[in-house]
């Protein structure tokens, strides 16, 4: 049975590992940011290249796993709806490598007042992400959990956005420059973005598990 | 060899296993089509070369022949029965509206019956009538039931979505094929019975291993025609029913022909029943099922398993018209082409066959509760044509179709003569006992004009054994006498 099935064993590792890649990297993402914070710079780019290979071995198993669907012609019904769960999944990854490249170009001044903020901010954007390859993992062999944690991601995304606007908030009745006051925002907005792209994810997920059963 | 007309006559059994074939192919590759799921050249090839076993392997054996649902006994008449279904098939097909053959096939022999003034078997009719209602039915019931199963199942095991898909390629695949075996198997009789006894081909000996009868080369061409409208024009009522009727995914689609083919399985064959009986246990009523009926109902239990507002109800509207409209044409077409057969080529669609009503006939009747005063002068009299007959019984009595149906099952003349060498040849070693073949030796030469005569025979002389009211036995029995009979037959009938 395990030579007949030795193919499809081999992608779904492969399809395990790539999760486990976007996993990693919002892990990654928060240390980094954490590293930002604290100002242990040598830490932080470490942390950035790690990321970046990530996204590369990411970016290079979801190309595999999208010639292998196609060529294999495997999941014909559902195919569209895993290859498009990838591919937005990989979005929410890249967010998190451009947020934390421009954090390493534009070196934001980040007020102690805000640290704790920002902390929390990745915090619910990464457990967004986290619960969202957690749904993607259940839609192939738990289909009944994947409520579950869309509701997580839903949940979390709410909490983000709350966080975020608490930052804004604070940053624009301060006595600082408009330039850092918008800098402020822009960073928050691109942290926001890693959840508001979970979310997408959820809702493709959402349908797609419609589509698998109903 | 057979001569040119012969051949000619038997294109149109061709044409039909080709009819059959192109319509059919839905039913068990389909939904592996047009899910995606399997490559129709991949689904073409395994379909067809399981129907051409099936027809050689298990064709050969099936009792379901034309001639058992009408007594076509030229070879004229069963070309222009093969024309009509064939037409009505093919037009269906071009229509993309799956239909049943047995179906249409029922349609031209009851034309047949209407043009030769010979009676329809209305309880035939009548069982084939409501297998109409009852294929869809309780194969929608199977489809139902094993779509809820299924999904609590891989919802309860979770299934990987990847092996799920492997299992589901894998099974459409084994079903397909186990489907395409009967489909050859049940249908092969449909299109070459009727030619089964035209001296086609002499049997074969393959390197003196492998015993190929000239049946079997016959069905094997069936066989291969069917392969053939599978594979030429299969693809175009997939779309219909894979893409109009209802959207079918790789495993609903695996749920309908599994469903279809569970269902054919346990409610069509006798080996299933007789192991049952033999095990002590309640058979499961034997029902005659059309395989795209079956289908059919399968996709609407899966469907309202699923979502009832997804079946296209007008699809389906349209489907069921066609299902009436195949035997009517069929019925109408072989009418009209028997009308040119006999009357502009002048060939014969039918061999006379002799009618008397003797004694023994008129006191069976009787017994049957068939009123037998009215007809009671005939008696002795022989008539050859059966529209005669029948105008003569009217004339006398207005008898239902059944008791016409009746009185010409037994006036009918076949002709038993006992004969000991064939019970010696034929019989000895087989289920008869010393003292029973003894029996038939000591009645050398004794003949019988009638069925009756010779049942009630072998009855009396306890060489067959009455009815118990035990299933299994009395099938054997049955099956027993009939091989007697059929071994004492003079005048070997088609």
């Amino acid at each position: 049975m395990s030579l007949f099935f030795k193919n499809t064993l081999k992608l779904e590792g492969q399809i395990d590992e790539y999760l486990d890649l976007v996993i990693k990297g919002g892990l990654v993402f928060r240390q980094g940011i954490k590293c930002y914070l604290d100002h242990q710079t040598d830490d932080f780019e470490n942390y950035l290249k790690e990321l970046r290979k990530i996204e590369e071995r990411a970016d290079d198993l979801r190309r595999n796993i999208e010639i292998k669907l196609y060529t294999r012609t495997l999941i014909p019904e559902a195919r569209g709806d895993v290859l498009g769960l990838m591919e937005s999944c990989d979005k929410a990854l890249n967010i998190t490598t451009e947020t934390l490249l421009e954090f390493s170009v534009e070196i934001p001044k980040i007020v102690p007042e805000h640290r704790q903020d920002f902390l929390d901010l990745c915090e619910t954007s990464v457990a967004c992400m986290e619960n969202t390859v957690s749904g993607i993992r259940s839609y192939f062999k738990n289909i009944d959990a994947v409520r579950d944690y869309v509701t997580k991601v839903q949940f979390y995304k709410k909490e983000t956005n709350k966080i975020a606007e608490k930052i804004k908030r604070a940053a624009f009745r301060t006595d600082d420059a408009l330039s850092q006051k918008i800098h402020i925002r822009y960073f928050t907005f691109h942290i926001e973005r890693i959840a508001e792209q979970s979310e997408d994810v959820c809702d493709r997920l959402s349908i797609a598990i419609i589509k698998r059963f109903e | 060899m057979a001569d040119l007309s012969t051949w000619f006559f038997i294109s149109s059994g061709l044409f039909l296993g080709w009819s059959l074939g192109a319509n059919h192919a839905v039913n068990v590759f389909g939904t592996a089509v047009v899910s995606k799921m399997v490559k129709f050249r991949t689904a073409a090839l395994i379909s067809g070369v399981f129907v051409v076993l099936g027809s050689i392997i298990s064709g050969a054996g099936t009792t379901r022949t034309i001639n058992d649902l009408g007594p076509i006994n030229a070879i004229a008449g069963s070309f222009s029965v093969a024309l009509a279904v064939a037409i009505s098939v093919t037009a269906m097909t071009r229509a993309k509206l799956p239909v049943s053959t047995s179906q249409a096939v029922i349609g031209g022999i009851i034309g047949w019956n209407m043009f030769t003034g010979s009676p329809t078997d209305l309880d035939s009719l009548s069982r084939i009538l409501s297998s109409w209602i009852a294929s869809p039915i309780i194969a929608g019931v199977f489809g139902y039931l094993l779509f809820k199963l299924l999904k609590r199942t891989v919802l309860t095991w979770r299934i990987h979505l990847l092996e799920l898909d492997q299992y589901t390629r894998t099974g459409l695949i084994i079903v397909g094929a186990l489907a395409s075996y009967s489909l050859g198997a049940n249908n092969i009789a449909n299109v070459m019975g009727m030619f089964a006894s035209a001296p086609l081909f002499s049997d074969l000996s393959i390197g003196g291993i492998i015993e190929v009868s000239g049946v079997q080369q016959l069905f094997f061409l069936g066989g291969l025609a069917i392969a053939v409208g599978i594979f030429t024009y299969g693809r175009n009522v997939m779309e219909t029913v894979g893409n109009d009727l209802y959207k079918i995914s790789p495993l609903t689609g695996f749920i309908v022909v599994l469903a279809e083919f569970i269902v054919l399985t346990l409610f069509t064959s006798e080996t299933i029943e007789s192991l049952l009986l033999r095990a002590n246990l309640p058979s499961i009523p034997l029902v005659p099922l059309s395989t795209t009926q079956a289908f059919i109902g399968a996709i609407l239990g899966v469907g309202l398993a699923k979502d009832p507002h997804s079946i296209n109800f007008k699809v389906l509207g349209k489907i069921a018209l066609g299902w009436i409209v195949a035997p009517v044409s069929a019925g109408l077409i072989t009418f009209i082409s028997l009308f040119f057969i006999q009357n502009v080529f002048e060939q014969k669609v039918i061999y006379p066959v002799p009618y008397e009503l003797s004694r023994s006939v008129l006191t069976e009747l009787k017994d049957l509760g068939v009123p037998t005063e009215p007809i009671a002068p005939l008696r002795g009299k022989r008539f050859t044509n059966k529209k005669v007959l029948r105008n003569e019984l009217l004339k006398r009595h207005p008898y239902t179709n059944t008791q016409i149906y009746s009185i010409f099952q037994y006036a009918i003349i076949d002709s038993f003569r006992i004969d000991s060498n064939i019970v010696n040849a034929q019989l000895s070693g087989s289920f008869l006992t010393a003292e029973q073949m003894s029996i038939l030796k000591a009645n050398h030469g004794k003949s019988f004009p009638h069925k009756i005569d010779i049942e009630q025979f072998l009855l009396r002389t306890e060489v067959s054994a009455p009815p118990t009211g035990n299933k299994l036995s009395d099938k054997q029995n049955d099956e027993q006498r009939r091989t007697i009979e059929q071994a004492f037959r003079a005048v070997q009938r088609n």
